[in-house]
């Protein structure tokens, strides 16, 4: 397994938000976790990342055996923990491209790796950004500076595409995008899918799983996986409702 | 990441602290007529000079040290200071090749053949310029770069005539302390119509224990010529205050433009404020012709206390002053700078960019004046004012004074105060960046205004500074 929760219980300002939760992703696999408002899904990418503000009451989070929940934020991101943000973050002044150098240079670096050279970053961030359908002076713009909606969440798959994780979370990729932009996070997700990748994608609605086949779908609910199926299961949220599908579950 | 944690481990990291043990020739601590005389008499300064040393020093008695700053300290014993130090000269024409060293140990290009090719250095060890690199090459354009000791002797109606002219000796406590004591500095002077060909530099270093140091700048730019000019700072550590009191005054004459940039790395003290430099210094220029431009831009990461406000009297029509700071506070570091634009001439322009970053306990204030004669018809000014908060304890204060005399003029003010929030850092750390590299990332961004008015070769120096400034800022 690249990715074992178990019996994971977090507690924000004292309010249970996840209570026991189990969950495997093996290497090569795309899950989705879906859920109603609330129910939890980005406290438990937050804990993975190391976020502040989130207290772990029991359980375990292990990545490739490491036991996450103990690490600093960057020591995850160095063990290739990646998460994609609901809402990036801006950071004014300070362009893409000195930003991905920079996460680069800590990352290799972390992995015993000399740094890259400019040339090649330059050359892969502007293929990235064609990819993903970026103007050519988006790199050397400030980091989150003044984008619309759509363009962060574009930047953070840019992100992903340059720093190559092992372990991507994507916490609601889709919110806010249109149909064409969706196309466009989709694809740099497809373009990274490998057997010794993992994907655990958030989401609201099963649209992006149109464009991005899951593996593995699971409903988030009573602060554990309340339902888990194949890619089936996000058509039957679609159709019926989350209450359809949790209808007689353990919550 | 907690503000507390953010707040924790304030470390000095401050690499330019080591003492060079060097023999020097020093005077006793204090300070009266006869001191003067001596300096004045080490010089051999012409009666001009001396008389006007002496006519400074009793003015200076007369006045009283202010006390209106938003800095705190205890009352300076001038009595108790060194008011001469300088390294013993082997011989005439040998440099001691400890001071080479020390100056290499800073990285300052003191050799020709140094890696910073386009660079001219004039070293200030103490109270005495210690070497000049690339005099010749620019004696073939006609430029004068030398310590003002010896402009003294070679150029001394250009001394007599500048000296003075723009921070005359009365105009303030500290100038007058150094109009009385002054021991070098440097001197420039660009012809008529020539682009300076090198980027002039001055390094001041203070070495001696107890000592003041109190140098003196003063650069000309003639008719249409062109200056760059940049001075850097280092001091030992030391537990005791040393005071630093110098007066820079530029003048540019029609259609001149002089650049002045400043990297200011004095030693800050340490954690709990003990020692550090007081950097009390008078910095002015004047635009005196039509078209004249002169550029302020620093970079302040040391002293104690940093209490400065380089200025620009924009006195011939459509001239331009500019003022770009960025001044990084940590510890219990103190700063009261901005500065002050005047303009009497018509079609005046002046912008002003202020970064202000405070981390620890440190106070750090931006204090700016724009004034706007009755003459100055088509005056405009732009002044953004930023200040940064790293951890909960320091603080950042904006004093904006605005005297616009003509109704005609045009005076734009913008001002923000923002924190390295935990959502940034934690963004960075995510991406694999660990909290100090992420702090310096955020920071350099929040100062990026300022950095690309430096000149190229010092831009990543001044990154490096405040990275290194930053080292230990965050738990």
């Amino acid at each position: 397994m690249m990715l074992t929760i178990r019996n994971l219980t977090v507690a924000v300002e004292g309010r249970r938000i996840l209570d026991g939760l189990d969950l495997d992703i093996a290497a090569g696999e795309v899950h989705a976790l879906m859920g109603p408002n609330g129910a939890g899904k980005s406290t438990l990418a937050n804990v993975l990342a190391g976020r502040e503000g989130y207290e772990v009451l029991e359980g375990e989070a292990l990545l490739d055996g490491q036991d996450l929940l103990t690490m600093e934020p960057e020591a995850r991101a160095q063990a290739g923990l990646f998460l994609s943000f609901q809402h990036p973050v801006e950071i004014p002044g300070v362009s893409n491209l000195q930003f991905l150098r920079t996460a680069l240079d800590c990352l290799r670096k972390a992995r015993g790796e000399a740094p890259l050279d400019s040339a090649a970053l330059l050359r892969a961030a502007r293929e990235a950004a064609q990819v993903l359908g970026l103007p050519a002076d988006f790199l050397k713009r400030g980091v989150n500076e003044g984008f619309s909606g759509g363009e962060k969440k574009r930047n953070e798959i840019l992100q992903m595409l340059l720093l190559e994780p092992r372990f991507v979370i994507l916490d609601e990729p889709d919110s806010g995008l249109d149909v064409d932009a969706l196309k466009l996070v989709a694809a740099g997700v497809n373009r990274l899918r490998r057997p010794d990748r993992a994907f655990l994608i958030i989401t609201h609605y099963p649209r992006i799983l149109e464009y991005v086949r899951p593996d593995r779908v699971h409903v988030l609910h009573g602060g554990r996986i309340a339902r888990s199926g194949e890619a089936e299961l996000a058509h039957q949220i679609e159709a019926g409702g989350y209450a359809a599908v949790l209808e007689g579950s353990v919550a | 990441m907690s503000t507390a944690e953010l707040d924790a481990a304030l470390s000095q990291a401050y690499e330019a602290g080591f003492v060079t043990d060097i023999e020097t020739e020093t005077l006793p601590p204090g300070l009266d007529e006869k001191v003067i005389e001596y300096i004045s008499a080490k010089k051999n300064e012409p009666d001009f000079l001396r008389q006007w040393r002496l006519d400074a020093f009793r003015r200076w008695q007369t006045m009283r040290e202010p006390r209106w700053a938003h800095v705190h300290y205890e009352p300076i014993d001038y009595q108790g200071l060194i008011y001469y130090a300088a390294p013993k000269r082997r011989s005439e024409t040998e440099i001691d090749p400890k001071l080479l060293e020390t100056y290499e140990k800073l990285g300052v290009p003191v050799h020709e053949r140094a890696a910073l090719a386009g660079v001219a250095v004039d070293a200030v060890f103490d109270s005495v310029s210690v070497l000049t690199t690339f005099k010749d090459k620019l004696a073939e354009a006609g430029v004068i770069f030398c310590p003002i000791s010896e402009a003294v002797q070679k150029y001394p109606e250009l001394v007599q005539k500048y000296l003075g002219s723009v921070v005359p000796p009365g105009d303030n406590f500290f100038a007058a302390l150094n109009s009385a004591v002054f021991s070098d500095g440097s001197f420039v002077y660009v012809p008529k119509g020539v682009r300076c060909p090198l980027e002039l530099s001055t390094y001041f270093r203070i070495n001696t224990a107890r000592t003041g140091q109190f140098e003196r700048t003063l650069i000309i730019a003639d008719e249409g010529s062109y200056v760059s000019y940049l001075e850097g700072c280092t001091a030992p550590m030391r537990d005791e205050h040393q005071l630093h009191a110098a007066v820079v005054e530029l003048i540019a004459l029609e259609g001149a433009e002089i650049r002045y940039s400043t990297v200011q790395n004095w030693y800050p003290g340490d954690e709990e404020g003990r020692g550090g430099v007081y950097n009390f210094v008078t910095k002015r220029g004047l635009c005196a012709g039509r078209g004249a431009k002169i550029s302020w831009t620093q970079v302040e990461t040391g002293s104690a206390i940093t209490w400065k406000y380089p200025s620009v009297i924009l006195k011939g029509d459509d001239s331009v002053g500019e003022f770009y700071s960025v001044a990084l506070t940590r510890g219990r570091q103190q700063a009261d700078t901005g500065t002050k634009m005047i303009h009497l001439g018509r079609n005046t322009r002046s912008t002003i960019v202020s970064k202000g970053i405070a981390a620890g306990h440190s106070q750090n204030a931006y204090r700016g004046l724009v004034r706007i004669n009755p003459g100055a018809s088509g005056a405009r000014n732009y002044t953004q004012c930023d200040s940064l908060l790293i951890g909960p304890h320091c603080g950042a204060h904006t004093f904006p004074y605005i005297e616009s005399r003509n109704p005609r003029a045009i005076v734009e003010h913008e001002a923000s105060t923002s924190r390295v929030s935990e959502e940034q850092l934690f963004y960075c750390r995510q991406r694999g960046i660990d909290p100090e590299r992420a702090v310096a990332l955020i920071v350099g961004g929040f100062c990026k205004d300022v950095f690309q008015k430096l000149p190229l070769e010092f831009a990543v120096e001044a990154g490096k500074l405040l990275e290194v400034s930053l080292e230990g800022s965050v738990g």
